[in-house]
């Protein structure tokens, strides 16, 4: 009887590989073409660029601060989507999914219209002395825009799914609400913690639509890698193909790094 | 590379503009098959329907596109009756290999360089001297494209000229905030009054934009100024000489000055 079984599965994991296959090779071919195209020494070469340069400093500071800005004031949200039942929870848990489905064009127009100096907030932010159109600001607001929603939406899933028991057992030890937070919820919680950060940093780290409108193109200023690489594309193929591939480089080690850890965090709890 | 995929797209391109022609090859005197630039687009369709209006037979087909590329359709056998290009280069290439009659070439319309700030001015730019206050966030379409190459130029120019104080050109990108990927993005910024300064054609201003804005004109001896040009080909169709005419009539050029064109002076 074991047999057949075990033969049968093999079967069906064949069949699986190969239904699989269509997919995975669609998904790796563009990654490995720009790899093929890119001669290593052309790299090396266009890192001295200036320009180059500026944009990686920029895309690697603004989307520090975006992820820092989406993990203080997005996680107090989350938290409160997940533990609370309020009217129209329901109806702000939609809107906080607008951002992800909106064009990227359609965001860096509404930043416009919020931010922008005839915006809404315009002549607040100008009484103020702010205008935040075309500096490092509207870059990350631009950022902060489009990514935290990810990060809200994963930490929510996280935070609704801690088993409240192990929070009721320390509340009876007598800890503070904001050390079961810590010491228990966030533990809990931190697969999809760290997942939604890492979704949302590399959506912030691709970001072009919603910045190109909102921040402009100024390299050194708001002249990110993706619109180094687009505004490049035009003009020097091989600065955009070597942007190109630091971005999916780095992207791609990041993501490998935060599963790796996580995977070892999960066994030990 | 880059060439390569140029190559082909204008080869494929090439390729659907024949097959349009042949499907539009049936002998019919009436049409008049005009390749014009894609600045013209909207300024040729309203010539259209007017000279409809005067013609009802006529049976005007466009083929809109980037000079270049319409010159590639043509030298690769499309059927073209008129052909409206963006710069004297284009038209040059057109008549050695795509049969306009160089006889028949001439000039209908120029395209400035033009300052526009929006309609209520905060940064209180008046002419090409105030650009370089320093108080004016100032938008230019990026060098990748030819619009931001020429604002350069003109910027260039300027400082030349002597007519500024030294060090203009550098004052004035000083005051750069942004260089935009493309020309309307230019225009909307300014139209939206986050910038306080671009540098555009006034073809690209559109109707509706006009009232947001305001021009102030760069003197010719400073532009960088596009001229069209226009050919008929030796087997154009009976009413495209006509078409050219009414083009160039009194009318015709009211109407491309509508958009934004400057007609051709005697």
């Amino acid at each position: 009887m074991a047999e057949p079984q075990a033969s049968k599965n093999t079967r069906e994991s064949r069949l699986l590989v190969a239904a699989s296959l269509p997919m995975l090779l669609f998904l790796f071919l563009p990654c490995l073409a720009l790899i093929v195209r890119v001669a290593p020494s052309s790299i090396l070469g266009n890192l001295a660029n200036t320009q180059v340069g500026e944009a990686i400093l920029l895309s690697g500071t603004t989307t520090s601060i975006s992820l820092l800005l989406t993990i203080v004031a997005g996680t107090p949200v989350a938290y409160l989507l997940a533990r609370r039942r309020f009217p129209g929870r329901a109806i702000l848990d939609t809107l906080i999914d607008l951002p992800i489905v909106l064009p990227p064009s359609v965001a860096g127009i509404a930043l416009l219209m919020a931010f922008g100096r005839r915006g809404l907030l315009g002549d607040v932010l100008g009484s103020l002395g702010i205008s935040i159109p075309f500096t490092q600001a509207a870059v990350i607001l631009a950022q902060l825009f489009v990514s935290s929603p990810l990060y809200i939406k994963a930490a929510q899933a996280g935070f609704a799914s801690v088993d409240r028991e192990y929070e009721q057992a320390a509340a009876i030890d007598g800890a503070s609400r904001w050390k079961i937070f810590r010491v228990v919820t966030v533990p809990l919680s931190l697969y999809a913690l760290a997942g939604g950060a890492v979704m949302a940093w590399a959506r912030a780290l691709g970001e072009f639509g919603a910045t190109i409108i909102f921040a402009g193109n100024f390299p050194g200023r708001t002249q990110t890698m993706p619109l180094a690489i687009y505004i490049g594309f035009e003009i020097d193929l091989n600065i955009a193909l070597t942007l190109a591939l630091i971005l999916l480089v780095v992207s791609f080690i990041v993501l490998a790094v935060v599963k790796g850890f996580l995977r070892r965090r999960l066994v030990i709890v | 590379m880059k060439t390569l995929s140029i190559v082909a797209l204008t080869a494929v391109l090439a390729l659907f503009g024949g097959e349009k022609t042949v499907m539009a090859q049936s002998p019919k005197d009436s049409e008049i098959i005009v390749f014009a630039a894609a600045s013209l687009t909207e300024a040729f369709q309203s010539i259209a329907q007017d000279f409809k209006a005067a013609h009802p037979k006529a049976n005007i087909q466009f083929n809109f596109g980037g000079s270049q590329q319409l010159v590639q359709q043509i030298a690769h056998g499309a059927n073209v009756d008129v052909f409206a290009s963006a710069n004297a280069k284009q038209m040059d290439a057109a008549v050695t290999s795509g049969g306009i009659d160089s006889a028949s070439v001439r000039q209908f319309a120029r395209n400035h360089l033009v300052v526009i700030v929006p309609a209520e001015n905060a940064a209180q730019i008046s002419s090409l001297a105030d650009l370089a206050n320093g108080l004016a966030k100032i938008v230019l379409a990026d060098k990748s494209v030819p619009v931001g190459q020429y604002a350069l130029e003109v910027l260039d120019r300027c400082e030349k000229s002597g007519k500024f104080p030294s060090g203009y050109k550098e004052n004035v990108l000083q005051s750069v905030v942004s260089y935009e990927e493309n020309v309307k993005a230019v225009l909307g910024k300014v139209v939206l009054g986050e910038a306080d300064a671009g540098i555009v054609y006034t073809s690209d201003i559109s109707r509706d934009s006009t009232h947001k804005i305001r021009q102030i004109p760069i003197p010719d001896s400073l532009n960088v100024v596009a001229e069209y040009p226009i050919g008929i080909s030796r087997k154009a169709s009976r009413f495209s000489k006509e078409f050219v005419e009414y083009l160039c009539s009194s009318k015709g050029q009211a109407t491309l000055k509508q958009f934004g064109f400057s007609t051709v002076g005697k």
